[in-house]
């Protein structure tokens, strides 16, 4: 409390007014994020410019404040939420295209760039920002770099990390590290790919340099409707053996496409088991040849019928169901609770019927899409948060789930990141010598663990029955550090 | 994982909200705070805080059920500073119905807040004498058009007088009064041109007929050649919108009823206003249970949905070589999902060319009496408002709502960025062939 007393005063005289929001009312409401996590911060502080933001960290820094890097706050794993307290640092005031480069296939963005509005203000030059995650309408550029944010064209181009060459991030002691530059690969070791994924741990970015990609020539867009799960789970596998890579490659299942229907109008058929959305991308011919591959492998594996999307509109209701999916389960249930899981794509077919189970004897509701070109699977667990103990009941299935994922070969989390939602789940996959390197490595950047504290790295406060579970070796060395 | 409650108990008795007309917990708890509803937002893009944004809103409210947030206060300064556009219900893929559940903590806050002196005295009198009584109205607007055209305003202005009074942006939104109001029309009936095609009755509007007389007259116009015998009640009154935003649903009900009973037995109920229009489909709403309320609102149509679905006859435009620019409204294209009927009803008149502006569909500030009781905010959405009208090019802006038009008005005076604002029924009355183009002698109703 002293500290933050001290604090006040000097933030507001450097950032105006409207600049600090330290009333009640306003730290409530930047509790949360688009997820389930929830704490409240001390402070909310909005720098406009990348001075602002290092004289911001350089206070922090004095008065021994924790910092929580946030920029539209749609994330899935409570990256942006103050898990102990301390200041959220909002970047969704820094939002100016800095430069556009066509030529050179770059554009330099502050962090609170909206991901979609880039794309948009280039549109007329062919060239587009590939990462496209559902909630790219309102999600923001720096967000994307934090979480290493991933979306249904991943299988063809790859995550955002694929598609930044060059950051410039205020380090917790308010020094300024640009890392990467215009060449497409710089010597030296990769600290952009090191910072793309950190999760707010590492630095604060205030500009991302990324790559433009020319738009395909051709693209089309099929819906295969299966009257059965599991022959839609064959059917991936099928299209990769056939030497196809589309360039999205979605699933959802029937009583997903059921409620996103309802709200979306997509054209998926009410009475199907599970639809797969396929993107095929390159060039003219390319694409007539591939889309006709594909669609006779969807037949061959079991499809009941096969749709190619006529025109740009019907292309766009398509995916207008797939993107809007999470928000449209609104209407089915109170709360649901959104998993990111990877599996092998192979292993879709036994996980489905897995998690299906799980959902049974805990008399759960499950529903799943997800990017079934990677394996990266979105199970959504439903529950009514009004009833005393639902939101843990919800929380143990998606435990179960995730640890099916492991079992399976996968990881605990394709692309909404680790936050605060998984950290205790880290051992998992990684052994504690792994843990210990990425603990030595955020030393060096963060010694004072004042950047997004509580994020990504076990801390074993909590929940180590999970990790005791499945891993009982790791028992004694957990016992050890509590 | 930390443990965290997702929904708090609502409706408990430590619930902000008292009375019958409070947010409803299954309305509030659609709303997931995904944030895709963020950039759709025009005072979250504006002042980019939380608070100021759909979910935010939403979330203070469902925040004030369970008894964690007073009313008073910051809560009532985020909730006032909301333009109830509904843009955010077009972006929410949970079919949040925003309006609802924001109208309805602002009756919780009309409820609870005890305002006295002059502008409670002022509020009572606006709503609950001016703006249902045609009358009082017209004494008004004629005290007004005195005003503006007798030289006072002149006086007024180059005094600085109304900046004084902190007047001057609610008088530079004030509607020119027109020299003869929209009364004789009252009660009367207008035949269809050539064959009937279908028997309308018209909303005449409070302000309307003081201020927009002539839209009035030209949407008839439009409907008769169009093939429309349009009734206009003379027992109509006001439709209430501007008391809902205001949390006064009392006095809104009564409203309703009213104009239930006097557009009894119309195959359709027809307005120029958007506004007003989306006030009338939502009488549902407002008279919880009334089967009478949902058929009426079932019958609502807003002038272009008409027309677009009827069709124009052909030959009944002629080619009008324009430039324009069409402005969506709000509660057209985000309160009644109207966007394709204004254009298909534009694109049916030979040479004009309408060229889109950006975010075509983002509230240009007006919102109801938004643009006075939060000047500041609506002054700079209109600023970028006229940004993107600018970067067309067009002489005209078009719209399909009284409130836009008196925003945009005084958008172009300020800022220069087009010649004129007009109705899409004035565009199309502007284009009707000659001999389509007069009011026909009515006959009584």
């Amino acid at each position: 409390m002293e500290k933050l007393r001290a604090i006040r005063p000097r933030l507001q005289a450097l950032l105006g007014p409207d600049g600090v929001v330290a009333d009640a009312l306003g730290r409530m409401l930047y509790e949360y994020d688009g997820g389930v996590d929830r704490g409240e911060p001390d402070l909310v502080v909005f720098p406009r410019s990348p001075d602002e933001v290092i004289a911001v960290l350089r206070l922090a820094r004095e008065h021994g404040l924790a910092i929580i890097p946030r920029g539209a706050g749609t994330g899935l794993s409570g990256g942006a939420v103050a898990r102990d307290g301390g200041i959220i640092l909002s970047l969704n005031r820094m939002r100016k295209i800095l430069s556009v480069e066509v030529e050179n296939q770059r554009a330099r963005v502050e962090p609170g760039v909206v991901n979609l509005e880039l794309s948009e203000r280039i549109s007329g030059t062919g060239f587009y920002f590939v990462p496209d995650p559902s909630s790219q309408k309102a999600c923001t550029i720096g967000g994307n770099v934090a979480e290493n944010s991933g979306g249904p064209h991943t299988l063809a181009y790859g995550v955002t990390v694929n598609h930044v060459t060059g950051l410039e991030v205020v380090l917790a002691d308010g020094e300024v590290l640009r890392t990467g530059g215009m060449a497409p690969d710089m010597p030296g070791y990769d600290l952009t790919g090191l910072m793309v994924g950190s999760e707010g741990t590492l630095g604060v970015v205030t500009a991302v340099t990324v790559k433009l990609t020319r738009k395909p020539e051709a693209v089309r867009t099929l819906l295969a409707i299966y009257d059965q799960v599991d022959r839609a789970a064959e059917t991936v596998s099928a299209i990769t053996a056939a030497g196809i890579t589309p360039a999205a490659l979605e699933m959802l299942d029937g009583f997903t496409l059921r409620a996103v229907e309802a709200a979306v109008q997509a054209g998926y058929p009410l009475d199907s088991a599970a639809v797969l959305l396929i993107e095929i991308e390159g060039l003219q011919e390319e694409v007539a040849e591939h889309a006709a591959a594909v669609e006779a492998v969807c037949r061959q594996a079991g499809a009941r019928e096969v749709r190619q999307a006529r025109d740009a509109a019907e292309r766009g209701r398509l995916w207008a169901g797939r993107k809007q999916a999470f928000g449209a389960m609104g209407r089915i249930c109170p709360n649901f609770y959104v998993m990111d899981g990877v599996i092998p794509r192979t292993r879709v077919g036994p996980v489905l019927r897995g998690i299906e189970a799980i959902g049974q004897r805990r008399g759960l509701r499950i529903g799943n899409i997800f990017h079934a070109g990677d394996g990266n699977l979105h199970p959504l667990v439903f529950f009514d948060g009004r009833q005393a103990g639902q939101l843990e009941l919800a929380r143990e299935a998606s435990r179960e789930i995730i640890q099916l994922c492991v079992e399976q070969g996968g990881s605990i989390t394709g692309e909404h990141g680790v936050g605060m939602e998984k950290d205790e789940l880290m051992p998992l996959i990684f052994s504690e010598a792994d843990l210990d390197f990425m603990r030595w490595l955020k030393q060096a950047f963060n010694p004072e663990g004042r950047l997004n504290p509580g994020k990504m790295l076990p801390t074993y406060k909590s929940c180590r029955e999970t990790a005791l579970a499945t891993r009982p070796e790791l028992g004694k060395t957990i016992e050890a550090r509590i | 994982m930390s443990v965290a409650e997702t929904t708090p108990p609502a409706g408990t008795s430590r619930s902000a909200f008292h009375t019958a007309d409070r947010p409803r917990w299954e309305d509030y708890s659609r709303c997931i705070h995904c944030g895709l509803c963020l950039e759709a937002c025009p005072t979250f893009r504006l002042l980019g805080e939380e608070m100021d944004s759909p979910r935010g809103r939403i979330y203070q409210i469902a925040q004030a059920d369970a008894g964690r947030l007073p009313l008073a206060g910051a809560f009532e300064t985020h909730i006032g500073r909301c333009l109830d556009c509904r843009a955010c219900q077009t972006a929410c893929p949970s079919g949040v119905e925003y309006g609802k559940i924001l109208e309805r903590a602002r009756a919780e806050l009309a409820a609870q807040r005890e305002v006295r002196g002059p502008k409670a005295w002022l509020a009572n009198y606006v709503f609950r004498r001016l703006l249902p009584d045609p009358k009082a109205m017209a004494r008004q607007a004629r005290l007004l058009r005195w005003y503006q055209r007798g030289g006072a305003r002149a006086v007024a202005r180059a005094t600085g007088a109304l900046r004084l009074l902190g007047l001057a942006q609610a008088e530079s939104l004030a509607p020119e009064v027109e020299g003869e109001f929209f009364r004789a029309e009252m009660g009367r009936t207008f035949p269809a041109l050539g064959p009937r095609r279908a028997r309308v009755a018209f909303l005449a509007g409070c302000v309307q007929r003081v201020a927009f007389a002539g839209m009035n007259r030209a949407t008839l116009r439009v409907l008769q050649a169009a093939g429309c015998e349009v009734v206009i009640p003379a027992a109509q009154t006001c439709c209430g919108a501007l008391h809902v935003h205001a949390g006064r649903r009392a006095e809104a009900r009564e409203l309703a009823r009213t104009n239930i009973q006097a557009f009894a037995g119309f195959d359709a109920v027809v307005t120029n206003s958007a506004g007003c229009g989306s006030a009338l489909k939502e009488y549902g709403d407002l008279l919880e249970n009334d089967a009478a309320a949902e058929e009426f609102a079932g019958r609502v149509r807003d002038a272009t949905e008409l027309l677009a679905a009827l069709g124009l006859p052909a030959g009944m435009l002629r080619p009008l070589p324009w430039k324009v620019t069409y402005q969506d409204p709000c509660h057209l294209a985000h309160g009644q999902r109207i966007r394709s009927a204004p254009r298909q009803l534009m694109a049916a008149i030979p040479e004009l060319e309408l060229v889109e502006m950006v975010r075509a569909d983002s509230c240009c500030g007006s919102a109801g009496i938004y643009n006075v009781v939060q000047p500041e905010i609506a002054g700079r959405l209109l600023d970028e408002k006229m940004a993107t009208v600018r970067a067309t090019r067009a002489a005209t802006i078009v719209t399909a709502n009284p409130g836009c038009m008196l925003q945009l008005r005084a958008g172009i005076r300020r800022s220069g960025a087009a010649d004129r604002v007009m109705h899409v029924m004035e565009l199309l009355d502007a284009a009707l062939e000659p001999g389509a183009a007069e009011n026909p002698a009515a006959k009584p109703e």
